[in-house]
């Protein structure tokens, strides 16, 4: 296989960044629970510490205040440290330190720190975890100013936006669907970094604009290969950054299709729906509309165990055929 | 002054050992930064008084010398991670108060540019990470301060300061285990002045002594008298060279009170005025200078001189920081994030 067609798993590519940043920056150490001999829950560290020593691939206890906090500190005092969440349902654990701390102390300080930490986040549901093994809480942390929230789709895209997470001078959260890990695609050799700020346009079409993110974005394509054996053509923004938000992205591909779709795993109220809807409405392509606007997100409810429920409680692709469909054919 | 010396030396029954470390330059430092931290408060609080100043702010009157004790053995390479009760922290590493009373004062001049305030002053060129406006905020901070001092190998040391309230937060116990498994060159100080807030540690603490806490994170714990500049700057001394050494943390008691109320809000209902005045008697500085009369180590001409110094040092902080330029409010979203390096 070709340098150019190589393909890698996503877990494959995360591991391959950070390796890539264990050796090339002796700042950079992992930590987080049962990443060393373990490999990690999901087998995204897996060899790195034979690779890298315990010195550099830290075996954490589980204390996820603690840690975050030895995470944050180590990064205001020259170091370049990527804390794995074993699931971002745990991170609530560790909210003071990312939240009130992490987030908030360049600021606080007048801009005399740093403090350039990445917190990886295995999220979402699909996988029968059930209610505290399955939350999607990127809009929390979009929420607070001093953080980056990206959530990359792709192997090729984690790879890349982890490295430059890693590079990045400010603290960076990186949520990866739980579901993703075993997706392969392809994912080119050594260093190459992807922006934490831009959007990527997956497919273009002229009838609605889908916004989705992380495995909705691949739910999104599927539906919208339904979509066009009905002669339906939808145009897939994948937001794949939270914080900042690329706004100009959305505006542009609304203008063209007039009709927007909002496809999210988080629940729906109060979530990056509202922030992408509301952004259209105040925007120029407001005019454009030709339809009002629709968002498909996560059930009113926990993440249920069955799997009858659990599947219920996010939309799927066939949540995502039917409300393009009804956008497009203008049920206004 | 070898006649003076040796003249106090027969009135003092015991010679603290920490003055075998010291000599009398160092002990009037030690003096001058006590001076600094109590008349920079005395003016935070006057000019709360005269509506100079904004929002709130938690006095540290009476806990000088632990503040000041624990920095004597610290240099500007090693950290520490302080509280919202933090001037005396700041001081006593070594901050210049013009800066500092800018920062109170919300100017752009401040250690902080205006945007931290009393809650969040910091001076990171001396190792000082920030006070914090969260109980038990700073505890992680400083075992990760460690972590890359252990990693650097160069000697360095974070201290964590905390009060007797954070000790019953699942940071400090997560903070003391990390340290301990690890071996890292961590000191974390509790200064125990009796009361979180309204609640007395007895009320809040299962334990009598917060330091019967160390065994159970396998370190040291040493009680000292936090009003004892003596005391507590041996202790620091001892803990220091230990995690220098590479032999892990140390927890440190320091047993002092705040002679004012919690905040601006109080109203001082949870003790009596008996113990306040009680504990007044046991001033820290009053002490020292006594002290170091009797070692010989400085003669009260001296004392004065540091007195009239840090007055006339206060002074011209106060002016600078009425004087300096208030933020730009175009400017309330800059340092959010890093400057773009591209």
């Amino acid at each position: 296989m070709s340098e150019a067609n190589r393909e890698l798993s996503y877990a494959e590519a995360i591991r391959e960044a950070l390796a890539i940043a264990l050796e090339t920056d002796e700042r950079v150490v992992l930590m987080g629970e049962d990443i060393g001999l373990y490999g990690g829950a999901f087998q995204v560290t897996g060899d790195l510490v034979e690779r890298f020593g315990e010195a550099r691939v830290i075996d954490t206890p589980i204390s996820e205040l603690g840690g975050a906090g030895l995470a944050v500190g180590a990064a205001l005092t020259g170091m370049r440290p990527v804390y794995e969440f074993q699931f971002s349902d745990f991170s609530m654990l560790a909210m003071e330190q990312i939240v009130n701390q992490a987030a908030k102390i360049r600021y606080m300080l007048g801009g005399a720190v740093n403090v350039p930490v990445v917190f990886r986040m295995p999220t979402g549901s699909g996988l029968g975890g059930a209610a505290q093994h399955s939350q999607s809480i990127e809009a929390w942390f979009a929420h607070v100013p001093g953080l980056k929230v990206v959530e990359p789709s792709t192997p090729h895209d984690v790879k890349g936006m982890l490295l430059s997470a890693i590079a990045d001078p400010d603290p960076v959260i990186l949520f990866e669907h739980k579901l993703l890990y075993k997706m392969k695609g392809p994912v080119p050799e050594g260093d190459y970094r992807v922006a934490l700020d831009k959007a990527a346009l997956r497919r273009e079409g002229r009838d609605l604009t889908i916004v989705a993110t992380g495995i909705m974005t691949h739910r999104a394509l599927e539906a919208a290969s339904i979509l066009a054996e009905e002669g339906v053509e939808a145009e897939i923004v994948d937001l794949r950054c939270l914080r900042p938000f690329d706004g100009e992205a959305i505006v542009a591909s609304v203008k063209k299709t007039t009709r927007l779709l909002a496809v999210y795993e988080g629940v729906k109220t109060l979530g990056l729906g509202a922030e992408v809807s509301a952004l259209v409405a105040e925007s120029e392509a407001f005019d454009y509309l030709d339809a009002p606007i629709l968002r498909l997100g996560g059930a009113e409810a926990p993440i249920p165990y069955s799997p009858v429920l659990e599947k219920a409680a996010v939309p799927q692709v066939e949540d995502i055929v039917a409300a393009a469909r009804s956008l497009a054919q203008g049920r206004a | 002054m070898p006649d003076r010396a040796s003249a106090a030396h027969a009135h003092v029954a015991h010679r603290p050992p920490v003055y075998l470390r010291l000599s009398s330059s160092d002990a009037l430092d030690a003096l001058r930064r006590m001076h600094r931290i109590r008349r920079f408060e005395e003016a935070a609080e006057d000019s709360y008084v005269r509506g100079l100043s904004y929002g709130t702010m938690h006095l540290s009157i009476g806990q000088e010398a632990t503040a000041v004790g624990i920095c004597m053995p610290l240099t500007d390479a090693d950290a520490i991670t302080s509280t919202h009760r933090g001037h005396g922290h700041c001081i006593a590493k070594g901050a210049d108060v013009k800066p500092m009373f800018a920062e109170f004062l919300g100017k752009e001049t401040g250690y902080c540019k205006g945007r931290g305030g009393s809650m969040h002053i910091a001076d990171p060129a001396r190792g000082n990470l920030g006070a914090n406006g969260i109980v038990g905020g700073g505890l992680p901070i400083a075992v990760g301060a460690a972590f890359s001092a252990k990693r650097r190998g160069e000697g360095a040391v974070a201290v964590a300061f905390f009060g007797d309230g954070a000790n019953n937060e699942g940071a400090f116990h997560e903070s003391l285990n990390l340290a301990s498994i690890w071996r890292l060159p961590a000191i974390f100080v509790c200064e125990n002045n009796q009361y979180a807030m309204s609640t007395a540690i007895a009320r809040s603490t299962a334990v009598r002594d917060v330091v019967d806490r160390a065994s159970a994170y396998a370190m040291p714990g040493v009680i000292v008298d936090g009003n004892n500049f003596a005391d507590v700057a041996e202790a620091s001394f001892v803990a220091v060279e230990r995690a220098r050494a590479g032999d892990g943390p140390t927890l440190i008691e320091a047993k002092t009170y705040r002679t004012r109320g919690h905040s601006r809000s109080d109203r001082n209902r949870y003790r009596t005025r008996e113990e306040i005045e009680s504990w007044k008697q046991r001033d820290p500085i009053a002490a020292f200078e006594n002290e170091i009369v009797a070692l010989g180590l400085a003669s009260r001409e001296e004392i004065a001189a540091v007195d009239a110094e840090v007055r006339a040092e206060m002074a011209a902080a106060i002016e600078f920081a009425m004087e300096s330029p208030t933020p730009d409010p175009a400017e309330v979203t800059r340092d959010v994030y890093s400057p773009r390096e591209d």
